[in-house]
């Protein structure tokens, strides 16, 4: 018999977890009792609970790995809320264990209590309250399959401090089965053929791929699939790194700061297939128009919901998007015969991309642009890339060009500030030796800032990327464009000395305020200090702003492009 | 349009609140809302009556399925089935009114279940537009009190659910 503590930490060990993300509490006292006495799984100590889950988070997302964190109740549950969204909005597989009071205790208004399968329930894929330790093995068990499979998700589990104290026999469930809980794998074989079938018929074909792809790591087979057809290819901003960015068929990301040919040929497509993608506003733009266009529309997604949601699909595929292409590709390789008139379509999206719409004006100060284009340079186009939320995030997506999967980490549903440094140590977790920058901007950074700390006792050497205008960039755009530039709160003053800052928490800080240095810093940055978290503070030409847009309520084709202002 | 969903979903601590709270995160409307545990105290059976567009009760019927501990959900008024709604009405009786309770509760095959000097309780089984009528019928300032069930309906013939 062991404790209910001890078989927490099993349950990990079983599941090969190698790093949880956490902050200790009261309640989980016994949990990290257990923690203390084994080496198998170690503990990344944060220094707020928001940090932990964002880092849980992207060691999954960075890994295909379950990302774990562990946190005590009450505040240290409430805490984690804005992680959990965050995982949920992107669909991430993710296991979030928290203490609970004890279970006579509940109800009582105690101490350090809350109702935690209250809080979380609008944002996890599934909750669960351990009552009796005999439960907690297979609800544990049921956690991580449930995280992990069918649309991924988080999944949270509360567990009393007397449960973690009771003794109880260890038997962990090598296999689990829900009749309640069974998600479709693979799609039905004549909604495959029918689809095949359309997209040899396409005449402007489009392939439109989202973080489905990612998540279920089939980026591969749809760069086969897209270079046997030799159509199009466009990634929404969950999606970049599913197909390369410097391929001749990828035609940018797509959506409200996509590209001019990635919108256009979207819009004009006679044929989309949808793979792992949601159709959502910020992606469509204005629905009515959008479906002003008549096209086919074939949509793979392993969840139904998903499916004519947003937009009216003619052929649903649900399944795993890998299984699904998979299957297309074995009847292709049967024989594969596109429309002649797809090179005609061809013709116009390099007519369209010729447009040249993420040229951006030059400066006497740094543009932002030209920072991630440096940025790619420098790191061979090979490090992972965390962001948060804003300007920062979009100039990343648009000039960061990711050839390979997993390696752009940015809150796109949810659009959280403050993911950007957790997230590298997230990344760095599952991943020791790789390079990793976070693009962000003095407002997001400040939201998780005191993480440096963190950083620096587990030797996390994030580059962060400071792309520093003085002001909340991404408001003061929308606030210039459609508030007749009011700039009602998006100027921040009393910024700390962002080079002190870092020194202080024992880093290395940079402050970089001409372009000619940038590409030298960059390369002192990833080279001389390797191993070191750098804070580059980059300060930006204040102007600069996002283009092309697609103004929120407008149609995809609707953009307004930076030479027209 | 009206529709009956009909939910078997594990009958957990905390399963209605699921149901409940993707009802409202949605904006689904629930007109009514039964739910008891069935056969096999291991399952509930939830009946939701709710109206929306098709394009509306496809998502409802989807998003249900997506909730972890739903095991099945059939829109019943997709097909043959039947319905019920239980109400409990509390009249005054008095003087010539008296009379004229026992006779309305009779026409509607109701049964009055308590009776005092002034009161009369009836019970009243039916589909839901049975007992809006039965309401309908009375004179509104004789109405005391009025206590219904929410619909719960069931399939006819072979169309069964079942786990």
């Amino acid at each position: 018999m062991i404790s209910g503590a001890e078989i927490v930490i099993r349950c990990l060990q079983e599941e090969k977890v190698d790093c949880v993300f956490g902050y200790p509490g009261g309640s989980v006292l016994h949990i990290y009792d257990a923690l203390f006495k084994q080496d198998e799984v170690r503990h990344v100590l944060v220094r707020h609970e928001q940090a932990a889950v964002h880092a849980a988070d992207a060691y999954s997302r960075s890994s295909q790995r379950v990302g774990v964190a562990l946190v005590t109740s009450g505040p240290g549950v409430t805490n984690t809320v804005t992680g959990i969204a965050t995982a949920y909005m992107d669909s991430i597989p993710m296991v979030v264990l928290c203490g609970q009071v004890p279970t006579a205790y509940i109800s009582q208004d105690a101490f350090q209590e809350c109702d935690t399968v209250g809080i979380t329930r609008p944002c996890v894929k599934h909750n669960f309250l351990v009552k009796d330790v005999k439960d907690l093995a297979i609800t544990i068990k049921k956690a991580f399959h449930i995280a992990a499979t069918g649309r991924p998700g988080p999944v949270v589990v509360d567990i009393p401090k007397d449960v973690t104290a009771q003794m109880c026999e260890f038997d962990y469930p090598k296999t689990i089965q829900m009749r309640s809980y069974n998600p479709v794998v693979k799609g039905h074989l004549g909604q495959i053929k029918k689809a095949v079938q359309m997209l040899q018929e396409a005449k402007r074909p489009i392939i439109y791929t989202g973080g489905g792809v990612i998540l279920s790591d089939a980026a591969d087979k749809l760069t086969r699939l897209a270079q046997k057809l030799d159509f199009p290819v466009t990634n929404t901003l969950m999606g970049l790194g599913g197909y390369p960015a410097t391929d001749r068929q990828f035609v940018g990301m797509l959506g409200m700061h996509g590209t001019f040919e990635a919108n256009n040929a979207m819009h004009y497509a006679d044929v989309i297939l949808a793979v792992g993608a949601r159709f959502d506003d910020r992606v469509i733009g204005n629905p009515e128009h959008f479906s002003s266009e008549k096209r086919r529309v074939i949509h793979i997604d392993i969840d139904p919901s998903s499916i004519s949601k947003r937009v009216k699909v003619d052929v649903p595929i649900v399944g795993n998007v890998a299984d699904v292409l998979d299957e297309m590709l074995k009847l292709l390789d049967g024989g594969c015969k596109t429309d002649p008139e797809v090179a005609d379509w061809w013709k116009q999206i390099d007519e369209w991309r010729g447009r040249k719409s993420l040229a951006y004006r030059q400066s006497n100060h740094i543009m932002p642009q030209f920072v991630v284009e440096k940025l790619y340079e420098v790191t061979g186009g090979d490090a992972f890339i965390t962001s948060d939320v804003g300007q920062h995030q979009m100039f990343a997506a648009q000039y960061y060009k990711f050839d390979k999967p997993r390696r752009w980490i940015n809150s796109g549903g949810l659009g959280t500030m403050g993911v950007g440094l957790p997230y590298g140590m997230g990344v760095l977790m599952a991943n020791p030796d790789a390079q990793v920058a976070c693009v962000t901007g003095e407002g997001s950074i400040q939201m998780c800032i005191q993480e440096m700390s963190t950083c620096k006792q587990y030797g996390l050497p994030v580059k962060i990327i400071n792309l520093n205008n003085g002001m909340l960039g991404m408001v003061r755009q929308w606030q210039e464009m459609f508030y007749s530039k009011r700039y009602s709160q998006s100027y921040v003053t009393s910024l700390p000395d962002f080079v002190k800052l870092a020194e202080a928490y024992g880093h290395v800080g940079m402050r970089i305020e001409k372009p000619e240095d940038v590409e030298p810093a960059l390369r002192k940055a990833f080279t001389e200090h390797k191993d070191d978290l750098v804070f580059m503070d980059f300060i930006i030409d204040p102007g600069a702003n996002v283009f092309p847009m697609v103004a929120a309520g407008k149609g995809l084709t609707e953009m307004i492009l930076a030479e027209e202002l | 349009m009206r529709h009956i969903i009909s939910i078997l979903i594990e009958n957990e601590a905390g399963a209605l609140s699921r149901v409940a709270g993707l009802f409202s995160a949605r904006g689904y409307n629930i007109e009514s809302l039964t739910v008891a545990p069935t056969e096999d105290p291991s399952l509930s059976r939830m009946t939701i009556l709710t109206s929306g567009s098709d394009d509306v009760l496809e998502q409802i019927t989807k998003q249900l399925n997506k909730l972890v501990d739903v095991v099945k959900v059939v829109d019943l008024s997709e097909a043959a089935h039947v319905e019920r709604e239980l109400m409990l009405i509390k009249v005054r009786a008095t003087g010539k009114d008296r009379e004229e309770m026992k006779r309305m509760a009779d026409i509607f095959r109701g049964r009055i279940i308590d009776v005092t000097e002034s009161t009369y309780v009836i019970e009243l089984t039916g589909a839901s537009s049975k007992l809006d009528s039965f309401i309908a019928g009375l004179d509104a300032g004789l109405i005391l009190e009025t206590v219904r069930t929410g619909v719960c309906g069931i399939g006819r013939g072979d169309r069964i659910l079942k786990v």
